[in-house]
């Protein structure tokens, strides 16, 4: 009994999306959560834990599920986690409003070994939409623990442990009614079952392996083709062939017995009533309001950024980047100068850029968590899905794309709402070529010395030309690289409801250490790398590495009107965007009299200045923003392909431009 | 009478019946997963003709792409 009590209670997460599973999370493990990814994948993985009657009980957040058949990696993680670890209770948080739906993961619970206890969320919601569930008499249909919550309120969460904690001190008094499959398949499965006895490797329950082969899991049927033997195998096989559509009948099975258990626990109201969600997606879905309403969401999304971001921004740039270069000379006042420039130019300008981009992000990260919290998310995605679908994305794309005017970064991170790892990826990959505010500022100020009041018409020709460029490197990119595969768009739109503040300041503050985490060192790093190939090995930029580089690059600026200055202009802005302004200012302006902008007037021709402000318009992203894809693609061969595919667009563009320039004649 | 109409016919407002689930097993398993099954009643909240459309099925909303929705038949009660 000591034993017992001293060991900890490990327990399994597991709900359909959109049940408040996150916030049963938060409740439970607070600020003890730790945030980090499934060992080799992408998706997200959260634990934490508390104690209850002095017994620590740990929590594993599995993603969330609609159902644990192989459709992608969240299923595969949840059900792998519950047959390998053995977690001693699954609790399950179902959403009280669909039910019988969110009954269906319960199901699939219900086939594997581990203990389930049902929470039972959103009762609340229910009861506005005049439903009556009495969680008893499903309780006793079920024949396990059902706990009625509403985690938003912190009701019910106390008797959920006390369940939990029941079912792990009565392990003999668990015997829940499990699902059976159909009369017209028991043969069928029967016989499945009788070929892969004592063949099935530990630890999965054969009974479990038959039912998913004969479901057609695509990872359950590679499993077993690798494991057994060829000729039963082929036994297997031709048994399964012969029952294509079982799918069918075990499904329509699952739901009959869902039936069963809910016929006496719910009772509905009359049906024709409308609910709050019904009258907002009157306007929110419609093909032409729909679209407006998200066009002006976006409009005070972007609003609020730059009311509040920027000053923040250049506040924090004044007083922590310019204030703590300057400390820094002044404490070293004496030092060798090449240690005082690392420091203060490369170090702290990194680190400067790392924080200037925090008030951006944050404001960016709770827009997104707000949206995605009331459930309006999935309306702009099912808005925007008709413009994505020939790049072979659907509607959620669009969203961080959107992101992507304001900064790359955030747009970057917030493909985590995409869940196909596919789409996913070709979104991070087609992001920078949206162009951010950075990059516009440097047209701002570009523009207008060459264009003088066409600037407003190649300002907008470059906007355009960057889209267009994204939408034909979508097609081609989802078409070769990326196999051409349709992008099924199957997507529950949740009800609407109020956000849940204390969720969405945890899932900032996470997001935003990870930022801090992972990008802001490579962020470092490569400001110092750029800051050292500035100067050494003379200290002046003239005659450093850089504009060693830059001269080598002179063969393939020639072929687009530019010269090494304008090379060296184009690899600094790989810091940041801002640079090329910069950097132009000292190769250009040092010791001269007249200012940048009539200097390069009289350098650069109109063909040469359009071919570079499109270069740079298509040039590799920020350090930030690959310090992002390289943390949401965690591959560094996904990132490197990202540059060059960037490197090798920019210049294609930038030749063509002025090779076409020269062809027509125009602007030389 | 009855007939059977692919989800991309049904107008808003009508209700019917699942027939069939054309499209492969992997379809069949995902849709069931979101309450789309045989037998299932579905309602059409919203389709225009063009983009994904809209459907009510065990107090869900789901949004379909037309090239999902086409596999989808449904009985629908004449009249």
């Amino acid at each position: 009994m000591n034993e017992q009590a001293t060991h900890p209670i490990s327990v399994a997460l597991a709900g359909q999306p959109n049940v408040g599973k996150s916030t049963v999370f938060n409740m439970l493990t607070g600020l003890s959560q730790h945030v980090g990814n499934w060992p080799g994948k992408t998706v997200e993985q959260k634990a934490g834990s508390f104690t209850h009657n002095g017994r620590l009980v740990r929590v594993v957040d599995l993603p969330g599920t609609y159902s644990l058949t192989a459709h992608s990696e969240e299923e595969l993680i949840a059900r792998e986690l519950i047959i390998r670890e053995h977690p001693d209770v699954v609790v399950v948080i179902v959403n009280a409003v669909a039910l019988e739906r969110n009954l269906y993961l319960v199901a699939e619970l219900l086939a594997l070994p581990a203990p389930v206890v049902v929470g039972l969320n959103m009762m609340d919601v229910a009861e506005q939409q005049g439903m009556r569930i009495e969680p008893h008499v499903l309780e006793a249909a079920l024949g396990l623990p059902v706990v009625p919550m509403v985690a938003t309120r912190n009701q019910g969460l106390r008797e959920l442990v006390d369940a939990v904690d029941w079912v792990v001190r009565h392990p003999a008094d668990y015997s829940p009614n499990r699902p059976e499959i159909r009369e017209d398949h028991r043969e069928v499965l029967a016989a499945i079952q009788e070929r892969i006895a004592g063949l099935v490797t530990e630890p999965y329950p054969e009974d479990w392996v038959a039912l998913k082969l004969l479901e057609g899991d695509k990872e359950v049927t590679r499993m077993m083709q690798e494991h057994l033997p060829r000729d039963e195998w082929e036994q297997v096989h031709s048994i399964l062939m012969q029952h294509e559509d079982a799918v069918l009948a075990i499904a329509g099975g699952r739901y009959e017995w869902i039936e069963r258990m809910v016929r006496a626990a719910i009772i509905r109201p009359r049906a024709g009533q409308v609910t709050l969600t019904d009258r907002v997606d009157r306007v929110a879905t419609h093909p032409l309001w729909g679209l407006l309403s998200l066009l002006g969401i976006w409009g005070l999304v972007f609003w609020t950024t730059y009311a509040v971001g920027s000053p923040l921004q250049k506040l924090l740039d004044f007083y922590l980047v310019q204030k703590g270069a300057e400390m820094t000379r002044l404490v070293l006042h004496g030092a060798p100068s090449w240690l005082i420039g690392l420091l203060a130019d490369g170090v702290i300008g990194g680190a400067g850029m790392v924080i200037t981009f925090l008030p951006i992000l944050i404001i960016f990260f709770a827009v997104l968590a707000v949206l995605e919290d009331v459930g309006y998310m999935a309306r702009a995605a099912y808005v925007m899905d008709r413009f994505m679908h020939p790049m072979g994305l659907h509607g959620k794309s669009s969203l961080p794309l959107f992101l992507g005017f304001g900064c790359n970064v955030p747009a970057v991170m917030g493909t985590r709402i995409i869940e196909s790892p596919k789409a996913r990826l070709l979104t991070i990959l087609l992001a920078p070529l949206v162009p951010c505010t950075a990059r516009m500022a440097v047209v701002a100020v570009l523009a207008p010395v060459f264009f003088g009041r066409g600037a407003v018409v190649v300002s907008w020709g470059l906007v355009g030309l960057n889209l267009v460029i994204l939408a034909l490197l979508g097609v081609l990119l989802h078409e070769v690289a990326l196999g051409g595969e349709h992008v099924a768009f199957i997507m529950e739109l949740p009800l609407y409801h109020l956000p849940n503040l204390r969720g969405i300041g945890l899932l900032v503050w996470q997001r935003t250490v990870a930022f801090l985490k992972k990008a802001g060192g490579i962020i470092i790093i490569f400001s110092v790398v750029v800051w050292v190939l500035s100067t050494l090995p003379s200290g002046n930029i003239e005659t450093s590495y850089l504009a060693q580089l830059g001269r080598l690059l002179v063969p393939l600026g020639a072929l687009m009107g530019l010269d090494w200055k304008m090379m060296v202009a184009l690899l600094t802005s790989f810091v940041a965007k801002e640079n090329t302004i910069a950097t132009l200012g000292v190769l250009y302006g040092a010791g001269e009299q007249s200012p940048l902008t009539s200097t390069l007037y009289s350098t650069l021709t109109p063909a040469a200045a359009l071919a570079f402000l499109s270069v740079q318009m298509l040039f590799i992203p920020c350090a930030a923003t690959v310090a992002v894809i390289r943390q949401e693609t965690a591959s560094w061969r996904w990132t490197g392909f990202s540059i060059a595919l960037f490197l090798a667009v920019s210049f294609a563009a930038g030749i063509a431009i002025y090779q076409g320039a020269l062809l027509v004649e125009w602007g030389l | 009478m009855s007939t059977l109409k692919p989800v991309t016919d049904l107008r808003p407002g009508a209700r019917g019946v699942v027939h069939n689930l054309r499209g492969g097993r992997e379809f069949a398993s995902r849709v069931a997963s979101m309450g789309l099954t045989i037998g299932a009643e579905i309602a059409i909240i919203r389709n225009s003709g063009r983009g994904p459309i809209i459907i009510d099925v065990r107090d869900t909303r789901l949004a379909l792409g037309r090239g999902e929705a086409i596999k989808i038949q449904v009985e629908v009660r004449d009249g």
